[in-house]
């Protein structure tokens, strides 16, 4: 009988490793910049060319920043969820074109509707490569000091938007009224 | 049957390469080039290096590292670069840290675990007395 007891234990703990590995997603990669200061950057504006924004001037806000193209397929699927958290009026939502048609990405927003306070123009990805963007739409909190706090790579929604962002939301407001 | 073999065993020759760009000037920058992309993974499509992926970000990160080659960045420059935006697991090679020292170690120690048992296995077999493994087969005989 003491003769099945190594097998025994060898499996099981081979039957926990590939149990726990069947539930980790590998195509999610944690980002390396939760916690750290988000990438400085300057980017025109889809809307008003001639403006920029970046990192510096939304300093003193907690703000989202969407990643999105009109080439995405998931980004349509997360559209409506955006404009639904910016009806709730919780954190502006400022939005990152990923190499795009500018004259497609106008229309998107005129035909399905505009979610962002701004949304940036990235044409050739180098500011989303700073970002460490892989795979759009992502989504990152980013806090007053200008720190990424969280990173979302899938579309987003009402679910993970209640379960994952707004308690981080609530901590850092009520850190900094 | 045998034109569908032929058929199969000459589709390799149909892949050419991804990476279209013109290459370096500098041939010792050209080899430091081809080892990077080839260490780099493409995230998009996780089991190809960025030197073998069609993916967009792919040829943006191999544009990336010709250029910081060109400004005079070190490979390590460049590494860093990439996993300080993307993660180690941008690394073909994960660096030996806290997290990943099992990693680096396991097969030194499954060889050392394995070797264990087959020689106390070997010691008790020699150790056995000789008749006893003959046993079965004096039956088929």
């Amino acid at each position: 009988m003491t003769r099945f007891i190594a097998p025994i234990i060898t499996l099981a703990i081979l039957v926990g490793f590939f149990f726990v590995g069947l539930h980790k997603d590998p195509s999610i990669v944690p980002s390396p910049l939760i916690g750290k200061p988000a990438p400085v950057y300057e980017l025109p504006l889809l809307l008003k060319p001639d403006e920029t924004l970046g990192t510096e001037k939304l300093l003193g806000q907690v703000y989202l920043l969407n990643i999105w193209g009109t080439w995405c397929p998931g980004c349509r699927v997360e559209h409506g969820a955006l404009l639904e958290i910016e009806r709730q009026n919780i954190v502006p939502i400022y939005g990152l074109n990923l190499k795009d048609d500018p004259r497609l990405a106008r229309q998107w927003l005129a035909e399905l509707g505009d979610p962002y306070v701004a949304t940036m123009v990235d044409t050739e990805g180098r500011v989303s490569i700073d970002w460490g963007v892989y795979g759009a739409p992502e989504t990152f909190l980013v806090d007053h000091k200008g720190m990424v706090v969280h990173k979302l790579i899938a579309p987003i929604n009402m679910q993970i938007w209640h379960e994952d962002f707004l308690p981080l939301i609530q901590q850092l407001k009520a850190a900094q009224p | 049957m045998k034109k569908m073999i032929a058929v199969l065993l000459l589709m390799p020759l149909l892949s050419f390469a991804v990476d279209d760009s013109e290459p370096m000037e500098d041939p010792e920058f050209q080899a430091r080039y081809e080892t990077l992309v080839r260490e780099l993974r493409c995230l998009v499509c996780q089991n190809q290096p960025i030197a073998d992926s069609n993916a967009p970000l792919a040829k943006d990160l191999r544009r990336q590292v010709r250029e910081m080659l060109l400004s005079g960045s070190s490979d390590s420059e460049i590494y860093s670069f990439m996993t300080d935006r993307y993660g180690d697991f941008v690394l073909y090679r994960p660096p030996f840290v806290q997290r990943t020292w099992l990693l680096w170690l396991a097969p030194g120690i499954f060889l050392l675990l394995g070797g264990t048992i087959l020689a106390r296995t070997l010691r008790q077999r020699a150790a056995m007395p000789i008749d006893d493994d003959d046993e079965d087969e004096g039956v088929i005989e």
